[in-house]
């Protein structure tokens, strides 16, 4: 089985999220860059499967040269090489025309996606390469098997779940659940030495149609200053909430 | 430039989020100097729900191969009948699913998690959420045909009555490649990113047998429950209630954060909440800062008591 994992390079949980001061563009400077957390929990599962069914599995990113320490960090998790396709992403719609047309080639029997990236909250990616390759495409995914060529995915659904049959090869988009927080793959120092070792092609991009741009960016604006309400007088806050805020 | 809109259901019933990108819709019909179609499949309400704000036609599919859900069927489905070239869905997770396979199928441009009313319609502009809360974007779409899904609670739902009529297509979409096997569905639950009210706790409540007075707190307001990312790691709680830059994102009117701190990736997700109301023993806790109202005190004490005087009020 050839599974091919999508990841994004996104700026670590912990930035301040600024943008130049044209506001024009996202600010890069003073970011770390990390695998994007959801992707974590597709790749993870991956290399599960890898484990317990002998898949191989590639990770894919579109991405500047910049990105190659996060591709290098999913290697060191236990991918067993990685193409990077030599673009920096300007919408979901370029990045799944790459994705896609690399997939096109390759065989792969599943996609793994995280459901959304957490810098520009698209959530588009794993749905549009799933319709441009023609596949099935489970969304967020919380539960995966894979059975020759069948998988079952469980999905989260608006206050449930829902268990799926899907016939392979076909594109899922994961989150925490398809994998548990506790068996997220923290790289050991093997990891990281055979990593460096491990195949990155670099491959330039097949078409780099653009259907989204993004014309201007602003911050979150502060909000007023905490009104503090001391725990003995919790009618005034009650109050609060119904007359002022009047949200009760 | 006709206006089309996906009207959600489930188990044949409209969500509130389907109310929600109706009335969007109609803004930006009115905007465009058009009407608005809206699309359901296999719905069991009436139609007269979505006139109510500002649907004039309503195409009904019918589809005996679209009991189950799949994006990809669904999504030929809409393709099928949405020849407008602006079409708005609800950032639910199964409209987040069509949404982009659509936006391949007809070509058009899709723009996801969008907060308001667009800026201009050609080109269309709008302003969307992005990194996770903590920024927006105004995105212009090229070409002549757009997607958009309107983040829950942004826009909010808009009674505006026209006088409407319906259509019945009868489709056979083929839909194989997915098999819904099992479908489990909490009845009575409150669905987090439709509700108005969150009371949400962290690490703070000690173990998940203190959750009880979070949830009586939750029944009184009405309320949905969340919780922080530890909280949803250790098994406290299920991981569906987990919000932040890594779980939900939520908007809700009201957001009750009872012991969480406050980390910027759990604010990363709630920060649009209308009003932040925050309850932690540690007056230094980071989540003050971002709060419109704060009670410094043990949640043990406080919980119970603002419980019986929410009780009170409401009678
Ligand atoms: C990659 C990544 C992604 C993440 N994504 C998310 C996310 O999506 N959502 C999220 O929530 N977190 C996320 N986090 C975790 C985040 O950084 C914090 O660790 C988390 O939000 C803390 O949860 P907490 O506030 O419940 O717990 P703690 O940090 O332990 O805080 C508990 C709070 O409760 C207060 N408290 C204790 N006892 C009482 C009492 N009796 N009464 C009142 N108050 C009391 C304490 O003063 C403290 O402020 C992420 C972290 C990483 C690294």
């Amino acid at each position: 089985m050839k599974i091919l994992v999508c990841i994004s390079s996104v700026p670590d949980t912990t930035s301040k999220i600024n943008f130049t001061a044209d506001k024009s563009a996202f600010d890069k400077n003073g970011i770390q860059w990390v695998i994007n957390p959801l992707d974590e929990f597709a790749l993870t599962k991956a290399v599960k499967l890898q484990e317990s069914q002998g898949a191989t599995v590639t990770v894919i990113n579109v991405g500047d040269a910049a990105t190659e320490p996060v591709i290098r960090k999913a290697l060191a998790i236990g991918a067993n090489d990685a193409v990077r396709v030599n673009l920096d992403p300007k919408d979901s719609y370029s990045t799944a025309k790459e994705i896609a047309a690399v997939a096109q080639n390759g065989g792969y029997d599943l996609i793994l996606c995280g459901k959304e990236s957490i810098d520009y909250n698209g959530g588009s990616v794993p749905g549009m390469v799933a319709q441009l390759l023609n596949q099935p495409f489970v969304n967020a995914s919380v539960g995966l098997d894979v059975n020759g060529s069948e998988a079952t995915a469980v999905r989260e659904i608006e206050g449930g779940k829902e268990t799926i049959s899907v016939k392979l090869p076909a594109v899922i988009a994961g989150q925490k659940g398809l994998v548990d927080e506790k068996d997220l793959i923290i790289p050991n120092m093997r990891g990281i030495m055979s990593a460096r070792t491990k195949p990155l092609q670099v491959v330039e991009p097949a078409s780099s149609e653009v259907k989204v741009q993004g014309v201007s960016y602003d911050s979150v604006p502060p909000r007023a200053a905490v009104k503090m309400v001391s725990p003995d007088n919790l009618d005034e806050l009650v109050r609060l909430l119904h007359e002022e805020a009047k949200v009760i | 430039m006709a206006v089309f809109v996906y009207a959600e259901n489930i188990n044949g019933v409209y969500k509130k989020a389907a109310f929600e990108a109706v009335s969007y819709a109609k803004a930006v019909a009115d905007k465009a100097g058009d009407t608005v179609t809206a699309i359901s499949i296999n719905p069991t309400d009436s139609s007269d729900l979505l006139y109510k704000y500002g649907a004039s036609n309503v195409i009904n599919i019918k589809d005996e191969g679209l009991k189950n859900f799949s994006a990809k069927a669904f999504a030929q489905a809409v393709s099928e009948v949405a020849d407008g070239n602006i079409i708005v869905f609800p950032h639910t997770t199964d409209a987040s699913s069509i949404a982009p396979m659509l936006a391949v199928m007809k070509n058009y441009s899709l723009i996801t998690n969008v907060l308001e009313a667009p800026e201009s319609l050609s080109p269309f502009q709008v302003k969307r959420k992005a990194f996770s809360g903590k920024g927006f974007m105004h995105a212009k779409a090229e070409g002549n045909g757009v997607i958009i899904t309107v983040s829950q609670n942004a826009f909010g739902v808009k009674e505006n009555a026209v006088s409407g009529s319906e259509e019945i297509k009868n489709l056979s979409v083929a839909n194989e490649d997915t098999k819904v096997i099992s479908h489990e569905q909490s009845s009575g639950k409150l669905d987090l990113k439709e509700a108005e009210i969150v009371v949400s706790a962290g690490r703070g409540m000690k173990g998940p047998e203190n959750w009880g007075m979070i949830e009586e707190l939750a029944n009184v307001l009405g309320a949905a429950t969340a919780c922080s990312k530890p909280v949803s790691d250790i098994g406290w709680r299920p991981h569906t209630e987990h919000v932040g830059q890594t779980g939900k994102a939520i908007s809700p009117n009201l957001y009750i954060a009872v012991g969480i701190s406050g980390a910027i990736q759990h604010l990363a997700g709630v920060n649009s909440s209308k009003t932040i109301v925050v309850i932690n023993n540690d007056a230094e806790a980071p989540f003050f800062k971002s709060a419109d109202y704060g009670v410094v005190g043990d949640a043990f004490q406080i919980i119970p008591a603002l419980t019986e005087k929410i009780k009170a009020i409401k009678g």
